[in-house]
């Protein structure tokens, strides 16, 4: 996916954006609301990150203008302020949703992933592996005519998977990108999904599997 | 938090009194004035019929062939029994010699010439009398003679009319009193209204009202309303600055835990040193443990400036609550918890749209974060005109033995919440919450046993 993320804190900015990249997303930044403005103005963007509190204005003077000149690319704004005195403010003006700092990133992507939903696009990003075809903003996993919806953690794990075919992923790996960090969980938690995206996959030609003591790899049969 | 003024003393009471104070104080004046008058003109009349009198009897002395005559004329004594029944006593003497009349009347005290009759109150016969003693000088025999007259009546009927008049002074006095008291109440009354419809126009404003009062105002009240004005003027600023302030604080420490957070993400994702990892996850956890904190306690502070002015607008509950639901559903989603939302009746009520958004929202994150994975959450809403309610039941396992009362306390906690991020502030948001708007609080077991069921309850009016 290609973001916009206008934030003028250069060290949060560089952490986001390698954050972002890691996943394998384009990513432009913006550290002003005048350069994001031109950002915006020259590129489509899938979605835009917009930190309110910004050099050179505010970033709900940015979200106004956007939405005045009727430009679609849904917004989700950073806010390091309360909830309470913040929330009403954006919303009004057309951001499509707010996330406080600091975040954590899968809230964001779930975050992102709402938002396309809700505006009706994702198609684009569809990932095709062997028989199988992938919406990750749906969420759901088809083969051949037959449409499977997934879970959240499904979702997740064949993302993971998917972003690197036959590559080994440790369970300890999995178990980050799959449980927040407050949650505390064993690592053969991460079977129990394993589990079950195998019996999705089935009839894909994709298969999951166990490589003994090191963790799991995804690759064609 | 409303701290009552000091008082000391009502402008409209002193000026009542005052004015009362005046008001008696020229009654009796008054009184005291008008019955002296009253009481010198009864005497002066009185004396001048006494004298007529005299003048009348002085005139029918007469003498004849070497002796003094009196021929006493009836017109005399009678011209006084007009004025009142009291009775008249008279002499007529020559040179200290008593030629009729009554020889027991006292002398008066004065020397008598003549003409320039002498008017005296004496004592006679137990009974206060008005006495005139004019003179005449008379030829007899050649030589002169002084011959004196004295005329008196007692006072009764006199007094009688006195009292009369009096008593009218003081009806006067009194009705002078009445009108003035009357007239005093109005004018402080009126003088103070200014000042009144002043306090109620800036009483009447709601919580953000922060306006300058543009009132018109009489001129000795403009410097009080100049200087209100001035407060008015600080207290918006320095709103402003303390909300400016506190987005700013947040900024400044929640922009780097976020970019620690997000290194440390990084981080984790690329070392796959066991312990190294560990300690990644642990400050991870320490990051939000304090971001959260941090926000709670904003959250909290906000929540009670809030709820110590309450702007109140009419809510629906439902609409409120499916709002959040809808905006907290990718965070349930992350651990496969489904939300479901049912609402019933109408649940409207009169509050504080964010008061009630952050409640609820609290009670919400709460039954997320607790829940294990792939657990249910539902949100309840109902309404019944007298009531509206929000429950959320989750399957958390609820609170364990943990007294449900304390749980609204500040930062105590429950004893499922081993493990997760929490700062024991939600509750207590929620509960403080529901009281400022007259609701209640409640946390049971839910049904099934396989949680906690939080239930938030407003009156709807």
């Amino acid at each position: 996916m290609r973001f916009l993320l206008v934030e003028d804190n250069a060290s949060l900015a560089k952490a986001i954006l390698d954050r972002l990249r890691l996943d394998g997303h384009v990513v432009d930044h913006a550290p002003d609301v005048q350069s994001a403005e031109d950002f915006a103005a020259t590129t489509d963007y899938d979605l835009i990150l917009l930190d309110i509190m910004l050099p050179d204005g505010d970033g709900r003077t940015f979200l106004k203008q956007h939405r005045d000149r009727q430009i679609e690319t849904p917004v989700i704004v950073l806010t390091a302020r309360s909830e309470v005195s913040d929330r009403v403010g954006v919303l009004d003006l057309g951001a499509d949703d707010y996330i406080t700092k600091p975040f954590d990133f899968s809230e964001l992507e779930a975050r992102c992933r709402a938002v396309l939903r809700r505006r009706g696009g994702g198609s684009s990003n569809e990932r095709r592996f062997g028989n199988l075809c992938f919406d990750p903003m749906a969420g759901t996993l088809s083969i051949g005519d037959q449409t499977i919806s997934l879970r959240n953690k499904e979702l997740r794990l064949l993302e993971v998977f998917l972003s690197a075919p036959d590559r080994i992923f440790s369970k300890a790996k999995l178990v980050d990108r799959l449980f927040s960090y407050e949650e505390d969980v064993s690592e053969n938690a991460i079977e129990v999904y394993v589990g079950r995206l195998r019996k999705h996959l089935v009839g894909s030609g994709v298969e999951i599997a166990t490589v003994r003591g090191l963790g799991y790899r995804m690759s064609l049969q | 938090m409303t701290r009552r003024a000091h008082v000391s003393g009502s402008i409209r009471r002193r000026l009542l009194l005052q004015l009362l104070g005046s008001a008696a104080l020229l009654a009796a004046i008054l009184f005291v004035t008008v019955l002296g008058f009253v009481r010198d003109v009864a005497e002066e009349s009185h004396d001048s019929i006494l004298f007529a009198s005299a003048t009348s009897i002085m005139d029918s002395v007469a003498v004849n062939a070497g002796e003094v005559s009196v021929d006493l004329p009836y017109a005399a004594l009678s011209m006084l029994g007009n004025v009142s029944d009291d009775r008249v006593f008279y002499r007529v003497s020559r040179a200290g010699e008593v030629l009729t009349g009554y020889s027991d009347l006292p002398a008066g005290e004065a020397t008598v010439r003549a003409g320039q009759p002498v008017f005296e109150t004496l004592d006679y016969k137990g009974e206060t009398i008005r006495m005139v003693t004019s003179s005449r000088r008379l030829s007899l025999n050649g030589a002169p003679t002084d011959i004196e007259v004295s005329v008196a009546q007692t006072q009764n009927g006199q007094a009688a009319i006195l009292a009369r008049l009096s008593r009218s002074a003081l009806y006067l006095g009194i009705g002078f009193f009445v009108l003035s008291s009357a007239l005093a109440i109005w004018s402080a009354q009126s003088s103070v209204r200014p000042l009144k419809s002043l306090a109620q126009a800036v009483s009447r404003r709601g919580p953000k009202d922060l306006r300058p009062v543009s009132r018109p105002v009489p001129s000795e009240m403009a410097p009080l309303v100049s200087s209100l004005n001035t407060f008015i003027d600080r207290l918006g600023v320095s709103l402003t600055r303390s909300e400016d302030f506190i987005a700013e604080a947040a900024h400044r420490v929640r922009t780097p835990l976020a970019t620690v957070r997000t290194q440390a993400e990084i981080t984790l994702r690329r070392v796959e040193k066991e312990e190294n990892r560990g300690s990644l996850r642990e400050m991870i956890r320490a990051i939000d443990e304090t971001s959260r904190a941090s926000g709670q306690l904003l959250d909290h502070a906000m929540v009670s400036f809030r709820t110590d002015s309450l702007e109140r607008a009419d809510i629906d509950l439902a609409e409120l609550a499916r709002e959040l639901v809808e905006r907290l559903r990718p965070v349930a989603d992350l651990k496969d918890i489904d939300l479901h939302f049912d609402s019933s009746g109408t649940p409207r009520m009169s509050g504080d749209a964010i008061l009630i958004q952050n409640a609820v929202r609290n009670i919400l994150d709460n039954a997320i974060k607790y829940s294990p994975p792939e657990r249910q959450v539902h949100i309840r809403v109902a309404g019944d005109g007298a009531q509206a309610r929000v429950s959320i039941e989750d399957e958390a396992g609820g609170f364990g033995t943990t007294d449900t009362h304390a749980l609204t306390e500040r930062f105590v906690r429950g004893e499922n919440t081993q493990g997760v991020v929490g700062s024991g502030l939600g509750l207590t948001i929620a509960r403080e919450v529901a009281e400022a708007h007259g609701g209640t609080l409640t946390i049971e077991t839910s049904k099934s046993g396989a949680g906690a069921c939080v239930t938030l309850c407003f009156p709807s009016h």
